[in-house]
């Protein structure tokens, strides 16, 4: 188990190591100078150089990425002038929305596709298989903002049930922000059940054919009992993969979806970044969703071991 | 055509949902390829007067905040949105498939190919996407060249592992033994046994395609405004949906369906395809 973990943790290391020298060396195939860039057009050639010089920018590339991995490894992931603040901060400071807004998501998206899966396996063939089968299709093929510009119009223009946009005043309580996270979460779930849906719905038709429900049925328990406790249980595993990968995915389905509702969350700083070019952030932010993507995945590991005796590493 | 592409073709389009994908798949391509004559109008032809009108007779789809004709605006939008697609389906496939196969085939290069394909794909697909393009520059080609790298890492999976199964088969150690070269194993023997789930891949990677295309214009990080794809129609449009939700409806209605048929056309293909499904069908 340990072993397992050490050698799991040090693969993990290796493929973050190989997004930061990603990150690193693209980012500074762009065009323009970031020291003249970050000055604007008004700066002087002296200006550029001293800031050349603060940065480390005058030094050669490899020792760049030496220092800044140095910088990264302790926590530090640069400074943004256009925020005139750490880029550790910034990203915290937006944490709240993204980290909520993907929760909700994938609990909605949890709540349609699992028991829409189960049904569809089930009933195999019937009119309920196709229908959801259809839809989780249909789901999968809208593009997530057009679906939120959709709900928009529909739920908070005409309908009036919720904020049209926003993340509602800092001083508000946290329910009353929360509620502007209703309708995105709704638009991002929805998208996302369709992948949850497929995967139950295949998990469950392998295991339904296994001999211990049979014996389960032969030994007069109930139709619901069979499925929900005997079937259910056994697909725990591939079910818990499928929603660690969609909360992975949500992630980047959040960046597009915070923009459509304008909420103040990482994905919206990001791609305000990127419009303005404040590499610092871009790469702070590649960095810290990769992390946490990797992290997730080596989670969903460790629960297997949680949910189903028989893995063992 | 040779009787087991007909064949194929015959049993392929047994299934009606196949075989409409299809058609809306065949519309959309015509549509897009003679963009310049089946259009009614310029799609840049503006003509303030008749702004914001909804979809009459003459308009099919409405007319935009400038007066622009929509639905002829949606054709060339085929035009772009499919274009960039279908080159980064290409690129992919081509790219993927060459890797693939050497991670697959060649032992030492397994490890270094697929490292950098797991960093790859610890990002999402949109922020890399947008990364790549803020890097390159916003264009077009830059937008092709990001979505390929994007989807690039897809493709290798699927051929290593294919290339994986394959090469262990017994017609490649004979035709080892008989002393062909690795570069006659790799492309004579490998590559015609690892074609079906190439054109599966390409299926979905085209619907990905179109779909990350769509929400990089929306956000502003992909094709420049002023080109119509899909995209941009409806990142320009949003600011008038509370009264004209023409403007977003239709350019969204065309990525939803070609999106869907690429992916019903997938699905079709891989049932086919996978003898192991096709029993189960």
């Amino acid at each position: 188990m340990l072993v397992h973990l050490g050698r799991r943790f040090a693969g993990l290391l290796l493929v973050l190591f190989i997004v930061a020298a990603l990150v690193f060396f693209l980012t500074r195939l762009a065009p323009g100078d970031p020291a003249a860039l970050m000055l604007g057009d008004q700066a002087t050639a002296e200006d550029i150089a001293k800031l050349r010089a603060a940065y480390g920018l005058d030094k050669p590339l490899v020792v760049q990425f030496v220092l800044w991995l140095k910088e990264v490894a302790s926590g530090n992931l640069g400074h943004s002038i256009f925020l005139q603040r750490p880029v550790t901060q910034a990203l915290l400071e937006r944490a709240e929305p993204t980290f909520f807004l993907a929760m909700f998501s994938l609990a909605i998206a949890a709540a349609i596709g699992v028991p829409a899966g189960i049904a569809s396996a089930v009933w195999r063939g019937r009119p309920v298989d196709q229908a959801v089968s259809g839809l989780a299709m249909l789901a999968a093929n809208i593009p997530s903002f057009w679906l939120g510009l959709i709900f928009i119009q529909l739920f908070a223009v005409k309908l009036g049930w919720f904020p049209v946009a926003g993340y509602g005043s800092p001083e508000a309580s946290l329910a009353e922000r929360l509620q502007h996270l209703l309708l995105p979460s709704a638009v991002l779930g929805v998208v996302n059940s369709a992948l949850i849906t497929r995967f139950t719905r295949a998990s469950m038709l392998d295991i339904l054919s296994a001999d211990f429900l049979r014996t389960a049925r032969a030994k007069g328990l109930s139709e619901r009992r069979v499925l929900l406790e005997h079937a259910f249980r056994n697909i725990l595993v591939p079910v818990i993969t499928v929603l660690g990968l969609t909360l992975a995915l949500l992630i980047g389905g959040a960046i597009v979806t915070e923009t459509v509702f304008g909420l103040p969350g990482v994905g919206n700083l990001v791609v305000s970044a990127v419009l303005r070019r404040d590499y610092p952030v871009i790469q702070g932010a590649l960095l810290a969703v990769a992390a946490i993507y990797v992290l997730i995945n080596l989670l969903i590991d460790l629960i297997y071991t949680l949910v189903d005796p028989r893995v063992r590493y | 055509m040779n009787s087991p592409v007909l064949a194929f073709c015959r049993a392929l389009f047994r299934r009606k949902l196949v075989l409409v994908a299809t058609l809306v798949l065949l519309i959309a391509f015509v549509l897009a390829v003679f963009a310049p004559w089946l259009s009614p109008f310029d799609p840049g032809a503006m003509r303030v007067v008749r702004r914001l009108r909804p979809p009459s007779e003459v308009n099919w789809f409405g007319t935009d905040e400038l007066g622009r004709d929509i639905f002829s605006r949606v054709v060339w939008g085929a035009r772009a949105s499919l274009g960039i697609g279908f080159s980064v389906v290409v690129i992919s496939i081509t790219l993927g498939a060459a890797l693939g196969l050497l991670a697959g085939y060649f032992k030492r290069l397994d490890g270094p190919i697929m490292r950098l394909v797991d960093a790859l794909m610890s990002l999402p697909d949109i922020l890399l996407a947008i990364f790549l393009v803020a890097v390159l520059g916003a264009s077009a080609g830059n937008v092709v060249l990001a979505l390929s790298i994007v989807y690039t890492p897809r493709v290798v999976r699927v051929i290593r592992a294919s290339t994986l199964v394959v090469r262990e088969m017994p017609f490649v150690e004979s035709a080892r033994s008989i002393g062909a070269s690795t570069a006659r194993i790799l492309s004579i023997h490998l590559l015609p046994n690892i074609a079906s789930p190439v054109l599966v891949q390409a299926t979905f990677i085209f619907a990905y395609a179109v779909l990350a295309e769509a929400g990089l214009s929306f956000l502003g990080a992909g094709v420049p405004p002023e080109v119509p794809t899909w995209g941009t129609m409806i990142a320009s449009g949003q600011q008038f949906a509370d009264d004209a939700f023409w403007l977003v409806a239709f350019p969204g209605l065309a990525i939803v369906f070609v999106a869907l048929s690429l992916q019903i056309v997938g699905d079709g293909l891989r049932d086919m395809l996978d003898p192991r499904l096709r029993k189960a069908l």
